[in-house]
């Protein structure tokens, strides 16, 4: 009897207790809504203020590395806020070098979310998912480029810089016994979440694109990972250079539409060199020379290199690096940043023209895929 | 039976001649630890003395009103460590609501005496001894006073002792525990003036 009492009783004070700390937590440690902003707007989250940003950015399955689960005795769960949200505690100062303060930066698991906060993890830790996308439409862009659109999972977003890309991974097919992945340029505007598009070009004997051209069909679903690479474009004002051939095409294509649609398009000079073989190369032409056309600060310049008789074309004719290198030396001066996307063969070219040309090759960007 | 001393006599008592840290060694692992600082042993200090005489208070309420009562004097271990957890959980929260300095200063070290013994001891101590409301109220304050003296007399020692040459097996915790223990016996002289008990 006496066991049971004593039990009903621990039981009840215990549930009082929690009950009045529940209440208290509500009342007290209630801040509203807040809003986390990751890496300068590229993720935003509205969550529930009142507990620490490590579990708080946990339970939006963004996981900031931590041994101690949250104790402030590890020091791992560094993370660097660029708001205001009031002195570092005393708790956190042994973690912190000089220069790890001077950036601002923070033990995760110490900060509490009161108001809203912005801060700075690397990409990678909150980014990279994998989708089971389904295809959405197939459109055949010339005889052996084709744009896919996948849309994401309901309920799923991605969120990517424009000019990344992300791994396509293709089933075990025909001969080949093993998924295979490749790296494609996403084409898409990043402002559409829900959506990702590719441009992929037919390789002859290419595992991925084969099966891309010749066995991917509408509605199936297709396990993409991403996004990766560090190609972007970076915030200056110098003249943009952008070379690209064949399937290369779509990182610009996501960059531009990205731009225009941040009013960001008309802030400085672009160049786009476009090359491929003949016309029948040759795609989202219409779309261009109306950019072209439309901004006087676009130029769209495309070429190519093997025109055949009695094609109609007006415009550039040879390698896209010879092209290139004519309007170097003439018409692009200047601070100059370089943008790639193309073969490797044709990017070691890219590049030596315009190292030729003076520009410094750390501020030539690309992302190598092979 | 309540025993026959004056509140006020026990509140300098508990600051002096029965020190709750120094007469009974309560509270010693923060003590240590928190020690090398004086700015942070001044917050962890006032903290203590906040919880102490919060839950103390507390304590002595659900002793009266519902452990005698109910005739469960026996669960006061579970009851009392549960509400001071409690307590201080709440505390926290409502220091961190009301005041951002006053956290940054005390509000911090909170979590840390959660599992302070000096806590659970004065709580203990007032059962044990009987007070009444006033008694528990003055025990409480001086508990937290006490406390707060020695630490800041220790952390201010320290700070000597981190410059002087100590023999290298004694430095760090070593050095501590023997000047705590020499603190104690200058505390011990206190001990004529009155008899706390």
């Amino acid at each position: 009897m006496e066991v049971i009492l004593t039990s009903v009783y621990i039981a009840g004070i215990s549930a009082i207790l929690s009950m009045i700390i529940y209440v208290t937590d509500k009342i007290v440690n209630n801040y509203g809504d807040v809003l986390i902003d990751i890496n300068n707007q590229t993720k935003e989250l509205t969550v529930k203020g009142g507990a620490s940003l490590l579990s708080t950015l946990g339970e939006q399955r963004i996981f900031i590395p931590s041994a101690c689960g949250g104790k402030g005795t590890c020091g791992a769960c560094k993370v660097v806020v660029t708001s205001d949200i009031g002195p570092v505690m005393p708790t956190e100062l042994p973690y912190l070098s000089p220069e790890e303060l001077k950036i601002s930066t923070r033990l995760a698991c110490q900060v509490k979310l009161k108001t809203n906060v912005e801060i700075a993890i690397p990409d990678e830790l909150f980014n990279i998912q994998q989708y089971s996308a389904k295809v959405k439409s197939i459109e055949q862009l010339t005889y052996d480029i084709r744009e896919v659109r996948l849309a994401l999972p309901e309920g799923t977003d991605i969120t990517y810089k424009s000019g990344q890309y992300c791994q396509f991974e293709v089933p075990p097919y025909r001969k080949v016994k093993e998924s295979t992945f490749r790296a494609y340029s996403m084409s898409s505007n990043p402002q559409d979440k829900e959506n990702v598009e590719f441009i992929i070009r037919l390789v002859p004997e290419g595992v991925v694109t084969t099966y891309v051209h010749e066995l991917l069909e509408m509605n199936q679903e297709i396990n993409i990972t991403g996004p990766f690479g560090d190609f972007h474009v970076r915030d200056t004002d110098a003249v943009m250079v952008c070379v690209a051939g064949g399937s290369g095409m779509a990182p610009f294509k996501s960059i531009f539409n990205d731009m225009l649609n941040q009013s960001t398009f008309t802030d400085r000079e672009i160049w786009y060199f476009f090359g491929a073989l003949t016309t029948k190369d040759m795609y989202y032409l219409d779309w261009l020379w109306d950019l072209d056309k439309k901004y006087e600060n676009f130029h769209f310049v495309p070429a190519l290199s093997k025109p055949q008789e009695g094609e109609q074309w007006n415009g550039e004719v040879g390698l896209i690096t010879d092209v290139m290198d004519k309007y170097l030396k003439k018409e692009i001066t200047g601070k100059r940043e370089g943008y790639l996307c193309g073969s490797p063969g044709m990017l070691d070219a890219c590049m030596d023209v315009m190292k030729k040309n003076d520009m410094d090759p750390e501020k030539i960007y690309f992302d190598k895929f092979a | 039976m309540t025993p026959d001393i004056s509140a006020f006599s026990l509140l300098i008592g508990a600051v002096f001649t029965s020190n709750i840290l120094l007469a009974n060694y309560l509270g010693m692992c923060s003590f240590i630890a928190i020690s090398r600082d004086i700015n942070s042993s001044n917050g962890l200090g006032m903290a203590v003395t906040l919880v102490l005489t919060i839950t103390g208070l507390i304590n002595w309420l659900i002793l009266q009103y519902i452990l005698i009562p109910l005739g469960i004097i026996y669960l006061r271990y579970i009851v009392f460590i549960v509400v001071i957890a409690a307590v201080v959980q709440m505390l926290e929260m409502i220091i961190d609501r009301l005041s951002q300095s006053l956290y940054m200063q005390l509000g911090i070290y909170l979590p840390l005496i959660t599992v302070n013994c000096a806590i659970l001891g004065v709580a203990l101590f007032i059962e044990i001894r009987q007070y009444n409301f006033l008694q528990t109220l003055a025990y409480s304050v001086g508990s937290g006073l006490g406390w707060w003296l020695a630490i800041i007399l220790l952390a201010a020692i320290r700070k000597k002792t981190d410059k002087s040459p100590v023999p290298e097996g004694l430095k760090g915790t070593g050095i501590t525990m023997i000047t705590i223990g020499v603190m104690a016996m200058g505390f011990l002289g206190f001990s004529g003036m009155l008899a706390v008990q």
